[in-house]
């Protein structure tokens, strides 16, 4: 470790230092078990930011596993294909776990899990070929954002690109799919990592982004990089944000990502880790994404583990495998960590693409969430990675200052959630920023 | 769909720190409790007296305030006990009893609620109330009582003598030739830099002890509730400009209420700066200040009209220390 991290560090900065919620770590170990068939999935065309797919599907026409049924909706969108074998039962208006609408497509499952029979590895031989093939493999940016990856990776200057950094940072807490991906999947990281090399070939090097609170990860990985002259696993102290894309460009290259630019501007690409397996998997043998390693944790969980969990699976499902709730009713469902996540009205909602983790808890903060007025005390100024001053913009939205909240910069708030997470007043400073940008949207 | 009947569907993040505005107006309190055990020993059972009714009139005055105007109640924040402490810790030992009454009305009512409350005032209520009553009771505000040496502190009245605060002897006798500090600075009737120290002196009662005042916030810079910017940079201007001058620094540090006004009032988050770097401007602000108005004012103190002046000037600290966003273009 100490080899590794005074090798790992190329320059000196002030890095970002972030906040230090509490790990919850529990799962780190826990082995990936594949979730039994559930009899319905429900699959959304919105699993992804750019355009909703279209279904190309009817209903009552029969599917099966790794058919393509939502095609690309435009450039940047990303192709959807069925998680099960069975007969499309409905095509309708569901409700996301963003709070949402989504077309969705429902299929009834028969339970043989029969394999598309065209599903066969693509032909890659050429940049474009790569490109095409991470666009059919329905890959969109694992993290969380779920940015389709193709046309992330499509950068018009590829000759200026220096590093990619394979984020596994996962800073948030309780979540541990992406730890246990570089661990159990390490064979699909590699593949992955190799055909980053090979196309996209950047001028430095393709770092293994890591936190030192997972050092099994980071072990595994050293492993099976070990031979690869431009691929090294850089150990990031624990913090969040640390996984925040500027925050890891800045902490690990020293590079600042201008505003309102591409992080291909400074020279740098920033992909999840599940993200590159997946599109190796494909690659290597044109099983596209239909599945995702999901924690379940949470106080009100008896056995928290990692699934395997095909894509459109009720999260109810999940937490019945996990042996259900012993003590009662949870008082809270977040689809997602706890410092992003989204807090859930019911269990039906599916599992999409970029949901990483399901939580159900029996205590809620809200006891603790004694709002005050704001006493100025600046601690959220220290926790923002962004350097944005949130009360600022909280008093300029109070009295809607549109120039005021443009001068503070309330578009380049990521809402990671630290201002609101140090807040002794307890201000709900995220949804402030999303209503600002909303109104600066809106005023446009 | 099914919904759940206990479910809570909020905001993210959905996890918080265990901050809240009570338990840092908790932290303020029990920081301040060295002083006030010590302001005890000093002075005698007065102290408490003093303390009490500046305290229960400070959260009378809220709830009443707040009653009337039909707001919400929040004396439960604590936030007008400190007020009430720190107003208390300002007057002398035989203030009556009806002006602490009367100062805590124009603290909590006048500087406070009349701004909006909590979060929104912009002066220090307890320095300005403080300087109110300079104003209004001249002779009540600089009755000193000077404790004697050696003599049992428990009983009340005070075993002690009527008379100047060293501040005030410094500032009849002070020789302002450059680096006089050089020489002996031995004025007749200081007492020894010690006994300043820990508080055996003239003053106010909760500003002798300088020791104790020290215990609290050094207990606040570990519970992270203040940072040592403020505090530090006008200590140390203090202190290095008044040696400048020509003068004693460490009477200058120890004789007058110094450590009261920059660990406790320069700490203040409503009314100084919300960044470190503009921490630093106030401390320099206020350092600076102290010892213009100590040197070449009309008054020994300057420690509270330094940190009203530069609580007027921090809504301008703020604007001159905004943060600049990571990688954010101009507009």
């Amino acid at each position: 470790m100490g080899k590794l991290m005074s090798i790992s560090r190329p320059h000196r900065i002030r890095k970002i230092k972030g906040i230090s919620p509490p790990h919850h770590k529990n799962t780190e170990f826990s082995k990936v078990v594949k979730l039994p068939l559930t009899a319905v999935v429900n699959i959304p065309m919105k699993m992804h930011s750019g355009k909703p797919a279209i279904p190309i599907v009817n209903v009552g026409q029969d599917v099966k596993v790794g058919q393509l049924i939502g095609e690309m909706g435009g450039y940047v969108s990303a192709p959807i294909h069925s998680s099960v074998s069975g007969c499309v039962q409905s095509i309708n208006m569901h409700d996301a776990v963003t709070g949402q609408d989504s077309v969705s497509i429902t299929i009834a499952s028969d339970g043989l899990q029969t394999m598309y029979p065209d599903i066969k590895p693509p032909k890659v031989t050429t940049l474009q070929e790569f490109y095409d093939a991470v666009r059919d493999s329905g890959t969109v940016g694992l993290g969380g954002a779920g940015f389709p990856a193709a046309p992330k990776l499509a950068i018009k200057n590829l000759d200026e690109l220096d590093y990619i950094l394979i984020n596994g940072a996962e800073c948030e807490p309780y979540v541990t799919s992406d730890t246990r991906a570089m661990v159990a999947d390490y064979k699909n990281v590699y593949g992955g990592v190799k055909l980053l090399l090979e196309y996209m070939k950047p001028r430095k090097k393709i770092y293994i982004c890591i936190e030192d609170n997972k050092p099994e990860a980071i072990r595994v990985m050293e492993e099976v990089f070990a031979d690869e002259e431009k691929v090294e696993v850089f150990v990031l102290p624990t913090s969040y944000p640390q996984g925040e894309r500027k925050v890891l460009v800045y902490n690990v290259t020293g590079r600042i990502v201008p505003e309102g630019a591409r992080l291909a501007d400074v020279g740098v690409i920033v992909t999840n880790v599940t993200t590159i397996a997946v599109f190796a998997r494909y690659i290597a043998t044109g099983i596209p994404l239909i599945n995702k390693i999901v924690t379940v944790d949470g106080s009100a969980v008896r056995n928290p583990q990692n699934l395997l969990v095909p894509i459109g699976t009720p999260i109810r499902e999940l937490f019945d495998f996990c042996g259900g709730f012993p003590d009662g009713e949870p008082r809270r469902i977040i689809v997602g960590g706890p410092m992003m996540g989204y807090a859930q009205p019911s269990l039906d909602a599916p599992i999409v693409k970029t949901t990483n983790c399901v939580l159900a808890c029996h205590e809620t903060d809200d006891a603790a969430l004694m709002l005050t007025a704001c006493i100025k005390c600046g601690r959220c100024l220290t926790a923002c990675p962004m350097r944005l001053m949130p009360p600022n913009i909280e008093s300029a939205y109070s009295i809607k200052n549109y120039d005021a909240l443009k001068h503070f910069k309330v578009n380049m708030c990521v809402e990671c959630g630290s201002c609101a997470y140090v807040c002794p007043a307890k201000r709900p400073l995220v949804q402030v920023m999303q209503l600002s940008k909303e109104a600066l949207w809106l005023q446009k | 769909m099914q919904y759940m009947d206990k479910l809570t569907v909020s905001v993210s993040p959905h996890i918080h720190d265990n901050s809240s505005t009570r338990r840092i107006m908790i932290d303020v309190l029990i920081a301040l409790v060295p002083a006030l055990v010590a302001s005890i020993l000093i002075f005698g059972w007065r102290v408490a007296l003093v303390v009490a009714v500046c305290v229960s009139s400070c959260v009378l005055f809220e709830w009443l305030f707040e009653k009337i105007t039909k707001r919400p109640n929040t004396i439960g924040d604590y936030s007008a006990c400190i007020t009430g402490t720190l107003l208390a810790f300002n007057l002398p030992v035989t203030i009556p009893l009806w002006q602490a009454v009367f100062g805590s009305a124009i603290a909590i009512i006048l500087v406070k609620q009349l701004f909006g409350g909590l979060g929104k005032n912009f002066a220090n209520p307890a320095i300005t109330a403080r300087i109110v009553m300079f104003l209004a009771f001249a002779t009540t505000m600089t009755n000193w009582y000077s404790p004697n040496e050696g003599t049992s502190l428990w009983v009340y009245p005070i075993d002690g003598v009527a008379g100047a605060t060293p501040l005030a002897l410094m500032y009849r006798t002070a020789d302002t030739a450059p680096f006089a500090f050089l020489r002996s600075a031995n004025v007749e009737g200081l007492p020894s830099i010690w006994n300043m120290f820990i508080g055996v002196r003239g003053g106010s009662l909760g500003e002798t002890s300088n020791l104790a005042l020290l215990v609290g916030g050094i207990y606040l810079i570990i519970r992270r509730v203040i940072t040592w910017h403020a505090p530090l940079t006008f200590i140390a201007v203090v202190f290095v400009l008044s040696a400048l001058l020509g003068q004693n620094p460490i009477y200058h540090l120890f004789a007058g209420g110094l450590f009261l006004g920059a660990i406790f009032m320069a700490t203040d988050y409503v009314t100084t700066p919300q960044t470190n770097l503009g921490r630093v401007y106030f401390g320099i602000g206020a350092g600076l200040l102290t010892v213009i108005i100590r040197v070449y004012g009309s008054y020994p103190e300057g420690v509270s009209f330094a940190i009203l002046f530069m609580n007027i000037l921090t809504p301008y600290i703020n604007k001159f220390t905004e943060t600049k966003p990571l990688g954010g273009m101009k507009v």
